[in-house]
């Protein structure tokens, strides 16, 4: 760095990234967004200016020091890039693909106040691609830990989404014994049934699982806790001494209009999940069908209609729209996916709020019937509220309806245990993430309600500070923004275990 | 219980899920007995699993038959239908594994005080009200099992029933054993004879659980029955088996599968079961001329009752 950058002499635009063309990617279920050559890499690190105060790091979650993170790409010290960030955050690659940025450090660049903001976000990316490509892990000095009777701490984890992956992951650099339990037959919860391939391809996700592993994680698929056991008994008879709960918000919520339960109108946790985790779109070599709508309409326009909409124009639906009760400012999905969807050929129809589904006489969806709305006064979230124009309803002809208008805490937990609920339903924790069982501890969505990943992933964490200091082992924080404890370098002192006197 | 020693790796997940005993009780109906000592400690009557037999496959649901807690396993009766279930009648020999098995899933059912009760399995839905009607024999209730069968070929598990009721009453479509006709007839016959039942617990295919909902009405006889919609997760997360029960939506998977019997819509219900037809066919026939096996085995249950 030998000339101090300024907001003039850096490249004032941002370097674009390849993405598949949109006409040959609406068909298939590759990568749409190649990622950074090192090239384009570097070119676009020399647009970060190193601000004294980085606004980035109090933008991101989990504080993820950005501007060391991009100096080192600028040094070539791809390796040293990686381990900044893997100080906080577990998941590179996953985050680089799926964070809203727009509204976390991307969001408050300083850059991003005259020009386009430095694109964290893929080079985020390029460095976890990279850690991937050359099986880069940060495999700790793990000293275990000790229980009061000798053993090691066995720590068990409900749920394999990003908190649980993140829960684990801590815990087993702290020299625990970590076991994860997982409902379906594959691990990673959302990243793998939910967010598609052309976003989050699953060679990441098991790239990452597979590093979880390398830390010593075991995972314990087919289980369903509640069920086969309860977690009452994890921590009462088969000794777990402490036990996180990530198990998601994975309920989806009907509209409960006319129509509902016709054939043909599904969530789009069942699209996705059939798409996805069971592999539907290769029926018949695959056993899970998913027999596709000629013009599919999705309801909703958050990142998981996006989703739905996107697989269901690659299965290769005639048309798809989506309808939206609010206008495309208010619509809580990533711009980039908004962009990305339109570039496909996705119709929109904002203002547009469906009230009945209608049937063929056969009991399958023939049409759906909407009203049309415009924006009143604003609400409590300080959106404006929609309201309907009385006598605008239309029909729009369909034969697939997808629901994506959220999801609720998943009951089973709450079935079998006599942990405190909220009134929602969601886990209620305090500030340590403990829950009203003394050693359990509970993140992500099921606490928060559906949020994003790097917010699980950041809770997964959280507990697991709350985790250590309820065994007693001695924690150096992760989130500690010093460089050096005890003269040690704060990067060694995250993976090493310290132990209190007993 | 489950281990209490600190050192001992957890006895879940990943085991192999060995099916110990295997028993073909027609051409069509066969038992598997699966080896998950974990799960055969918790298992409740009225639970479900989920199963998946090779890692193509699809996840189906299958009622826990019968669970034998100091030998470790499950007991599941199937009924081939369609692809996975006629794959998995030639696939899951003794000694094989299932892929993945999940469980048990589901609100057990509620195993009542009631000092009377009717339990009415039809077809498949024979072995999933055994553990029911055990359970409620356990419980001190006089037990009166009917169960329905297309003909006396088909039969299956009476010894087992015979033990553990008072009365039992066998219902073959053609009269070939026990009374002639379907199991609604059966109940009325028990109902005459015994004003005083207090429940009835029906279990089969839908057109079965319905009627048998409609005979019981005019009496005001609870009437409890175990839904079977399409379901992938079982887990609450895809709401692909929600049912109509009192003008509600509920997950037959985590509100369920056992309902009340005259709240259900059963005609939305036999709607949704249709969704998926054509997949089915074509996934039916593709693995029938793949191994060139005949397709005649298939059967279908519905004959059991008329609509
Ligand atoms: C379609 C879709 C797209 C999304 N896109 C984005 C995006 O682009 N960016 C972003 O930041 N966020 C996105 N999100 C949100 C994000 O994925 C979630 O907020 C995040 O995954 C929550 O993580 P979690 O660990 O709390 O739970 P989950 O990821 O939901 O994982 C929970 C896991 O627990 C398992 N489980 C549940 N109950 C049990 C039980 N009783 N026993 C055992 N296991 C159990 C489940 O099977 C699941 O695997 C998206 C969500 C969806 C649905
Ligand atoms: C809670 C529950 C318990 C069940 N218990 C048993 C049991 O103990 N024994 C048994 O033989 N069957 C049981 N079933 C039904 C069994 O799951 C289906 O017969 C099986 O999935 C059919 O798969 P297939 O590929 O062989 O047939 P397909 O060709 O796919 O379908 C044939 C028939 O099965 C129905 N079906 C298809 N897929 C599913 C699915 N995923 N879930 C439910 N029904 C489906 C279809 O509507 C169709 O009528 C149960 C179903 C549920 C929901
Ligand atoms: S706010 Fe932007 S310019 Fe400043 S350090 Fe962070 S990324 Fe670099
Ligand atoms: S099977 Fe998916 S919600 Fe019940």
């Amino acid at each position: 760095m030998a000339k101090k950058r300024t907001v003039r002499t850096i490249h004032q635009e941002r370097t674009p990234v390849a993405e598949l063309d949109a006409f040959t990617r609406a068909h298939n279920f590759e990568e749409v967004n190649c990622g950074y050559t090192e090239a384009e890499a570097i070119r676009e690190s020399e647009r970060c200016l190193f601000c004294p105060d980085p606004k980035c790091i109090e933008g991101c979650p989990v504080s993820i020091d950005i501007p060391n993170f991009i100096q080192k790409i600028g040094e070539r010290d791809y390796r040293g890039a990686y381990e900044v960030i893997t100080g906080t955050n577990l998941l590179p690659a996953v985050c680089g693909r799926v964070c809203p940025q727009e509204n976390q450090c991307e969001g408050v660049c300083t850059v991003g106040e005259t020009l386009e903001s430095v694109a964290i976000g893929r080079l985020e990316r390029f460095i976890g691609d990279l850690a991937i490509q050359n099986n880069w892990i940060n495999k700790p000095y793990i000293q275990p830990s000790r229980s009061s009777n000798g053993g090691r701490y066995r720590i068990g984890i409900v749920g394999s989404g990003p908190s649980g992956m993140a829960c684990a992951a801590d815990m087993a650099k702290a020299g625990c014994d970590v076991t994860v339990f997982e409902a379906f037959h594959e691990a990673g919860g959302v990243l793998r049934y939910g967010i598609p391939e052309f976003r989050l391809p699953n060679t990441v996700v098991d790239a990452e699982i597979d590093k979880l592993k390398e830390l010593g994680v075991r995972f314990e698929c087919n289980v369903l806790v509640g069920r086969l056991f309860t977690i009452e008994q994890m921590i009462e008879e088969m000794g777990f001494d402490a036990v996180f709960i990530g198990t998601g918000a994975g309920y989806p919520t009907m509209l409960n209009i006319p129509g509902d339960s016709l054939n043909g109108v599904l969530s789009a946790n069942e699209l996705l999940t059939r798409c996805n985790l069971m592999r539907a779109r290769e029926f018949p070599n695959v056993d899970t069908p998913l027999p596709l709508g000629k013009h599919v309409v999705v309801v909703g326009a958050g990142n998981t209609a996006m989703d739905a909409l996107r697989v269901s124009m690659r299965l290769g639906a005639e048309k798809v729209t989506c309808v939206y009760r609010r206008s495309k400012v208010e619509c809580p999905a990533r711009a980039e996916e908004v962009h990305h969807a339109e570039q496909e050929g996705i119709e929109f129809n904002w203002l547009t709020n469906p009230i009945e589904i209608l049937d063929d006489g056969e009991g399958n969806v023939r049409a759906i019937r909407c009203i049309r709305m415009e924006l009143g006064e604003p609400d409590d979230s300080g959106r404006r509220r929609p309201v309907t124009i009385p006598g605008s309803e239309f029909e729009i002809e369909t034969d697939e309806v997808v629901y994506a208008i959220g999801t609720n805490a998943n009951p089973i937990i709450g079935q079998t245990s006599k942990l405190k609920l909220n009134k929602w339903g969601y886990i209620a924790t305090d500030k340590t993430l403990m829950t009203s069982i003394a050693g359990v501890f509970a993140g992500g969505d099921i606490v928060t309600g559906a949020a994003t990943v790097i917010m699980a992933m950041g809770a997964g964490r959280k507990a697991a500070q709350g985790m250590k200091a309820f065994l007693g082992i001695r924690d150096i924080g992760p989130l500690r923004r010093d460089h050096s404890i005890f003269g040690i370098d704060a990067r060694e002192h995250n993976f090493m275990r310290v132990r209190v006197a007993a | 219980m489950i281990t209490s020693d600190n050192s001992a790796p957890v006895l879940t997940g990943n085991r192999p899920f060995e099916i110990l005993r295997r028993e073909d009780y027609s051409d069509v109906t066969y038992m598997l007995e699966v080896h998950h000592p974990q799960m055969a400690r918790a298992a409740q009557p009225g639970q479900f699993v989920i199963v998946m037999s090779h890692s193509d496959g699809e996840r189906i649901p299958l009622t826990i038959a019968d669970f034998k807690r100091e030998k470790g396993t499950i007991t599941l009766v199937i009924q081939a239908v369609g692809k996975s279930t006629l794959e998995m009648k030639e696939m899951c020999q003794v000694g094989t594994h299932l892929y993945g098995l999940a469980g048990p899933m589901g609100i057990p059912s509620h195993v009542s005080s009631a000092k009377k009760v009717i339990c009415v399995g039809g077809g498949l839905g024979v072995a999933p009200v055994y553990p029911q009607a055990r359970a409620l024999k356990e419980a001190g209730a006089y037990v009166i099992g009917i169960l329905g069968y297309r003909t006396k070929d088909l039969i299956f598990w009476e010894d087992k029933f015979r033990a553990i009721t008072d009365e039992l009453i066998i219902c073959t479509d053609d009269g070939s054993a026990g009374i002639r006709g379907f199991v609604t007839d059966g109940i009325r016959q028990a109902l005459e004879s015994h004003p005083d039942t207090e429940e009835v617990i029906a279990i089969g295919p839908p057109v079965m659980m319905k009627a048998s909902a409609q005979a019981t009405k005019p009496y005001g006889i609870k009437t409890m029955v175990s839904l079977n919609p399409i379901m992938v997760d079982g887990t609450g997360m895809c709401g692909g088996c929600r049912v109509k029960v009192g003008e509600k939506v509920k997950f037959a998977c985590v509100d369920g599968p056992d309902f009340d019997g005259h709240e259900v819509d059963f005609d939305d219900l036999m709607i949704r079961l249709r969704r998926y037809k054509e997949e089915e066919r074509v996934a039916r026939e593709r693995w029938s001329e793949s191994c060139r096996m005949s397709t005649a085995a298939v059967g279908s249950e519905y004959a059991t009752v008329s609509a």
